[in-house]
């Protein structure tokens, strides 16, 4: 019952690959194909041609050069007689690291507002609808720079917190807020320190293995452990065990004001303090969003299924409601997470030394690589938001409904 | 009926009572009070929190607004009117608003031209956003662009002339011949618009005096102004080029979609700072080296590449909602790919896509700001820079980023309501 036969073969004329459909496929990649390595191959030309006038040459040896200028806020050691890879590699760590802290305070405050913007009190209510809507509607460029602002005009600088009664005083005698950054007190590790660090991860170990008996006892003999209270117990009483028994090995190195500043301690300049805070309430505004959303995408009827089967409130949200509301949170709050890491390369318009900063910034401008240090600073940003996408593709293999 | 319970009962009521008011705590303000204000201990905390909160704002800043100085000629001045009270001097708005909106090297006479043609921007975009409008007025949505490029950069009304006549030209040969093929046709446009575009050169530049405007080159553009042409030239541009992508993404042909994928990957993988630098400082590297494209030119091609990576995923996402079933029927009627594409798919496709869309194109809009980076003079560039160096504004944080801050919240706001109104409306139709 064969409805078509093959055309005649043999037959092949050149019309046929414009007018065949199962050869046109085939012409227009060619011709595509032909376009783009002839739109290459120009734009290449036009490079060499453009580098051999400027009498310019692509290449990578300046990355073992002398940097010679100084970065004011490190992760590694450094100096103005590192290299330019390792003012880079400076610059990385920087971006991670206030990529860190912004996804993460970016997320506490984003759930609270989100939960809240459902809240019953209508004034509660309206008044994060006003924060999310102004935070999301002004660019976070400008929320950097007055926050930079404010810091620097807002709080004190540091002879205020000189004399018998200054005008600004630390916080519990650890902490000082100036409009030059942030000091915190240092741990400093002695002797020993190990043993406790050791006991404090083997304690946390200890808590998810007691977790997961917990859970098997449940499933297996129906037997409900408590989880909380023993969990709290296994994280701060081992550890303070073993630091006492050691002698009290790890000691606080408490900022001081020494001359014209403070000495010792943790500083971050404002310039890390003014990008992370802006960069978190930035984004927690679009996150309280995507909470929102994803609470409201669970039917009251879960919640009212759940209860008629005897769950108790707290069991309904950790059992019912959270594992089907994190389905839908969690790959916008990861591609905000991404945004938020995309937009820390502002970090520029505030002088705080990120990639962008070093690379991008002060390294491009004193050795003219602009070529090799663009690409680098592409290949970098890359790298990083294909790994997130990556982990975002697996956790959304994870989650999937999985549908008969 | 009524003596049934005569013998049993002492009194029964026979008549209704009339109906009495609520209790005061369950009715009007205070029930709703005490529901949305006060429903519980932890809801009484933060509402009397929330309230102290807003009473600090407004007692820290409705005096700063009151006691705001308006006319004066620099911050010492100002400061010597207030003698230490608080207030703003907002004197630095009347006094430079030229400049914020503007940038500082506009011709402060020809202020009327940048201003007719954003409000002409209106009344060219509202056939585009109400579909309830005549759409004749799409008729001047088409002109618009080149009238928009004739009052903003001046010169000679013949050149964006001839540019419009090239594309008239160029439409007219793609309808001639379309019956005869996609393809075809739209070679034999492209050609003949090149080859007007290409007459036109010489016509302009041989007459260059006729009805022309005096000429603003790019670099001058700055202010406001700026954020507003970036903006809308992208978003424009990128819309056509972000449904292409979407489309080739969505392409059976191996080496096209891959072509799409490394693009939309590509760009959306880097911070579109990173782009802007590539606008500085590299693009002109892969240029003829006699060319010298404006640094507006080189960001404009960057940002409308960034935007229409956006864009395309938001349209592909349009694509992939749609049932197979419409694919399928336009296979079935035999249309080819052009037509099911143009008259079946994508007005769908692109339907369910305009929230995404708005919401790229406020984001855009947003990141139009970062240009300040690279010393483009916009309006964060202009109060970071020229306005905030000047000695006589140095140090007027509040009244300046307050102002930014009002305008931008103005335009996305706006838009963002719009998105929404759209979304409600786009949903009753499909009930």
């Amino acid at each position: 019952m064969a409805t078509y036969s093959d055309p005649p073969a043999g037959s092949f004329q050149l019309s046929q690959l414009i007018n065949d459909t199962r050869y046109r496929s085939y012409t227009f990649q060619i011709i595509a194909l032909i376009a783009l390595f002839g739109a290459m191959a120009y734009l290449v030309s036009n490079l060499l041609a453009n580098l051999q006038a400027a009498g310019l040459n692509i290449s990578y040896e300046f990355l073992g050069e002398p940097a010679g200028y100084d970065i004011n806020q490190t992760l590694v050691d450094y100096n103005s007689q590192s290299t330019h890879l390792r003012a880079a590699i400076v610059g990385v760590l920087n971006t991670l690291l206030v990529a860190f802290l912004g996804c993460l305070m970016a997320t506490v405050i984003g759930v609270v507002v989100g939960v809240l913007r459902l809240s019953p009190n209508w004034l509660i209510r309206k008044l994060m609808a006003v924060y999310v809507e102004i935070f999301r509607n002004v660019p976070v460029l400008i929320w950097i720079l007055i926050i930079m602002a404010i810091f620097v005009a807002v709080l004190p600088q540091p002879r205020d917190f000189r004399g018998d009664n200054a005008e600004a005083s630390m916080l519990w005698g650890m902490f000082a807020f100036t409009g030059r950054g942030f000091y915190f007190p240092m741990p400093v590790f002695g002797a020993g320190s190990g043993v406790v660090g050791a006991v404090f991860v083997a304690s946390i170990v200890g808590i998810f293995g007691y977790r997961r008996y917990a859970k098997k006892k449940l499933f297996d003999e129906g037997k409900l452990l408590p989880v909380f209270w023993p969990s709290v117990a296994l994280f701060f009483v081992p550890a303070i065990l073993a630091y006492l028994v050691m002698g009290r090995p790890i000691g606080m190195e408490y900022p001081a004001l020494k001359g014209f500043n403070f000495q010792g301690g943790i500083f971050a300049r404002n310039s890390l303090i003014s990008l992370w805070f802006a960069l978190s309430i930035y984004t927690a505004a679009f996150i309280a969003e995507n909470v929102r959303a994803g609470i409201l995408a669970i039917s009251k009827g879960q919640t009212e299924a759940a209860a008629s089967l005897g769950l108790r409130p707290n069991r309904i949200m950790n059992l019912v409601i959270l594992p089907q509301a994190l389905r839908v949170i969690i790959p916008p709050l990861i591609s905000q997470y991404l945004n938020l890491t995309k937009n820390s390369s502002l970090a520029i318009a505030v002088g705080y030394m990120d990639l962008t900063g070093t690379l991008g910034g002060i390294t491009l401008n004193q050795t003219g690589r602009a070529i090799e240090c663009v690409l680098l600073l592409m290949l970098f940003y890359l790298t990083i938001s294909l790994a997130i996408s990556a982990i975002m593709n697996a956790y959304n293999n994870a989650v999937k409904l999985k549908e008969r | 009926m009524s003596d049934t319970h005569a013998q049993s009962v002492a009194f029964v009521r026979d008549t209704m009572l009339p109906e009495q008011a609520p209790p005061a705590s369950e009715a009007g303000v205070v029930k709703w009070m005490r529901e949305n204000l006060f429903p519980g201990p932890v809801n009484t905390i933060l509402t009397l929190l929330a309230i102290y909160f807003i009473y600090k704002i407004v007692a820290g800043s409705l005096p700063w607004f009151w006691n705001g100085i308006w006319t004066t000629s620099s911050l010492a001045e100002c400061r010597e009117i207030l003698q230490g009270a608080t207030g703003g001097c907002f004197s630095v708005l009347t006094e430079r608003w030229n400049q914020l909106l503007f940038g500082f090297k506009y011709p402060s006479d020809q202020y009327w031209r940048p201003l007719v043609a954003f409000i002409l921007l209106a009344v060219a975009v509202a056939p585009v956003l109400f579909a309830h409008l005549p759409r004749k007025m799409l008729l001047f949505t088409g002109i618009y662009p080149f009238l928009a490029f004739w009052l903003i950069w001046g010169g000679t009304i013949l050149s964006p002339l001839m540019v419009l006549i090239g594309v008239l030209a160029g439409l007219a040969a793609f309808r001639r011949i379309e019956a005869s093929g996609f393809a075809m046709a739209a070679l034999a446009g492209l050609v003949t618009a090149v080859v007007i575009w290409w007459l036109g050169g010489f016509l302009a530049s041989a007459a260059s005096g006729v009805l022309a405007l005096e000429a603003v080159p790019s670099r001058d553009m700055g202010g406001f102004m700026l954020n507003m042409i970036l903006g809308t030239v992208c978003v424009s541009l990128s819309l056509p080029i972000g449904i292409l992508l979407a489309l080739g993404r969505q392409s059976h042909m191996p080496i096209i979609k891959w072509i799409c994928v490394v693009f939309i990957e590509f760009i959306r993988g880097v911070p579109l700072i990173t782009l802007l630098f590539v606008a500085n400082v590299v693009l002109s590297y892969f240029f003829p080296p006699e060319t010298n494209l404006d640094l507006i030119i080189r960001v404009i091609i960057m940002i409308t590449a960034f935007a229409s990576a956006y864009i395309a995923e938001v349209v592909r996402g349009g694509l992939a909602a749609l049932p197979r079933g419409q694919y399928e029927a336009a296979d079935s009627l035999g249309l080819d790919y052009a037509q099911s594409m143009r008259l079946i798919i994508l007005p769908q496709a692109l339907k369910i896509s305009i929230p995404g869309i708005v919401n790229v194109a406020v984001g855009l809009f947003k990141d139009t700001t970062l240009v300040s980076v690279i010393s483009m003079f916009d309006l964060v560039g202009m109060i970071r820079g020229p306005i905030l160096a000047s000695t006589e504004w140095n140090g007027v944080y509040w009244e300046l980023w307050g102002f930014a801050v009002l305008t931008f919240f103005v335009v996305c706001y706006g838009i963002s309501q719009y998105s929404q109104w759209l979304e409600r409306q786009l949903q009753r139709d499909h009930r």
